[in-house]
């Protein structure tokens, strides 16, 4: 099997246009994976699927990630006049780095069956935003066992998969509106009382009896 | 009238036999309970388990599980009841004739179990449904089943024909529709019958309060 800096060599010299990098984990699971921007995902899938070194013809799992929007704070130097002369102040400047939607697929040879090192080839592809620019591309045209992985991730994190045969809700019903993966998702408040209630659920405990006490 | 069990006894030994309408009216209601034919999760197993001939659910008259709601008088919640589930579970139920029961089997159907956090997962039948025995477990064994099958019988042996105990199908009254919920842009809607789910209220309205009081 090759590494993912070779692969993506492959993907360079068969599509000279296609932007993928090579992200890699350098804990010791050392699972590497290839990034592709959207615009180019179905071209290199379709490479990866039909390139007879890789063959990588089974995609076994389709799955998303929420990024949220990050809050960074940092300390920047910058030189001032105070008092007619010129220092260097620390100043701490807080910026916010949009957050964003990733689809993640893990690729498998059934052609060349179990390879050494084992693991699947990551394939990752990000969306603009979290908000408004949700789409991605579909890549069931190319693994058909996506369709349904794809349906569960436009269910539970809300990207929308352009080129998908039949893009629905799988798990939840139709007329639902959140995602409940996505990190910021608060579900419905539906508690009741129970006998061994703690922690967070003992304060909701709390403010469900003094609901109901104004309720009654 | 009941008849005192003594002199039944010694009736019997002469060849008479003596009862009541409620008597013989329950110990037909309580030998032919048909449960439907109905599995939601991973509790169906052991309901099926508890129906073959291991565990033999036909020895307690319910061998016959019907595939139709309109033929069944039990309904045994096996399983997880999530909430895309929940509104047809209620209709299941409406649509099955008087008298009709409900064994809430297992941790999730009880309470919404391991999964009562999880975003699709109701938390307990009891929330839109009367049930008549909750099973705990995860899943219970057929053991259980066949304990909570047991009690349901003695349940209604012991249930009086008149009076305000007597059954929903004898109380012109009473209301044997339940209100179906509706699947909403975030929960269900209501998100829980109060009428069969009241509130632990009472206690609680005394206690000083931070943020609504």
């Amino acid at each position: 099997m090759k590494t993912a800096e070779e692969i993506v060599a492959a993907i360079k010299l068969a599509l000279p246009d296609a932007k993928v990098e090579a992200v890699l984990n350098p804990s010791p699971s050392a699972q590497h994976s290839l990034r592709v921007v959207p615009g180019d995902a179905v071209a290199v899938a379709g490479f990866l699927r039909e390139d007879p070194q890789l063959g990588l013809d089974y995609c076994s799992n389709a799955t998303g990630v929420d990024w949220p929007d990050k809050e960074i704070t940092e300390k920047v130097k910058t030189t001032k006049v105070v008092d007619g002369v010129e220092t260097v102040v620390e100043e701490t400047v807080k910026r916010v780095e949009p957050g964003y939607l990733e689809a993640v697929y893990h690729l498998f040879s059934m052609k060349h069956g179990p390879t050494d090192p084992a693991g699947p080839v990551v394939l990752r592809m990000r969306t603009i935003n979290r908000s408004d620019q949700v789409e991605l591309p579909s890549l069931t045209p190319v693994w058909r066992s996506a369709e349904f992985q794809e349906r569960e991730i436009f269910d539970l994190f809300g990207i929308v998969f352009t080129g998908h045969p039949d893009l629905r809700r799988i798990l939840m019903w139709d007329g639902f509106e959140d995602h409940p993966m996505r990190r910021d998702y608060v579900d419905p408040d539906d508690y009741e009382y129970e006998p061994t209630a703690h922690d967070e659920v003992l304060k909701r405990a709390a403010e469900q009896k003094a609901h109901a006490g104004v309720e009654a | 009238m009941a008849v005192e069990p003594d002199l039944k006894i010694e009736l019997g030994k002469q060849g008479v036999f003596v009862t009541t309408v409620s008597e013989i009216y329950n110990w037909g209601r309580k030998n032919s309970v048909w449960p439907m034919q109905f599995g939601l999760a991973c509790c169906a197993i052991e309901m099926i388990a508890t129906t073959m001939a291991r565990y033999d659910l036909a020895r307690f008259g319910a061998e016959v599980f019907r595939p139709s709601p309109r033929q069944a008088d039990l309904m045994i919640i096996s399983g997880t009841i999530t909430k895309k589930m929940a509104p047809q579970v209620v209709r299941l139920y409406n649509q099955m004739a008087e008298p009709k029961y409900v064994i809430a089997m297992g941790a999730c159907a009880i309470s919404g179990g391991p999964f009562k956090q999880g975003y699709n997962v109701l938390k307990g039948i009891d929330r839109y449904i009367p049930v008549d025995v909750h099973i705990p477990g995860c899943p219970p064994r057929p053991e259980a089943l066949i304990h909570a099958f047991m009690t349901l019988q003695a349940r209604i042996d012991a249930q009086p024909l008149t009076g305000a105990e007597r059954p929903r199908h004898l109380d012109a009254e009473a209301q044997g529709l339940f209100p179906v919920p509706e699947q909403g842009a975030h929960d269900l809607e209501p998100p829980v019958n109060r009428l069969v789910w009241p509130l632990p209220a009472p206690a609680a309205a005394a206690e000083p309060t931070e943020k609504h009081g």
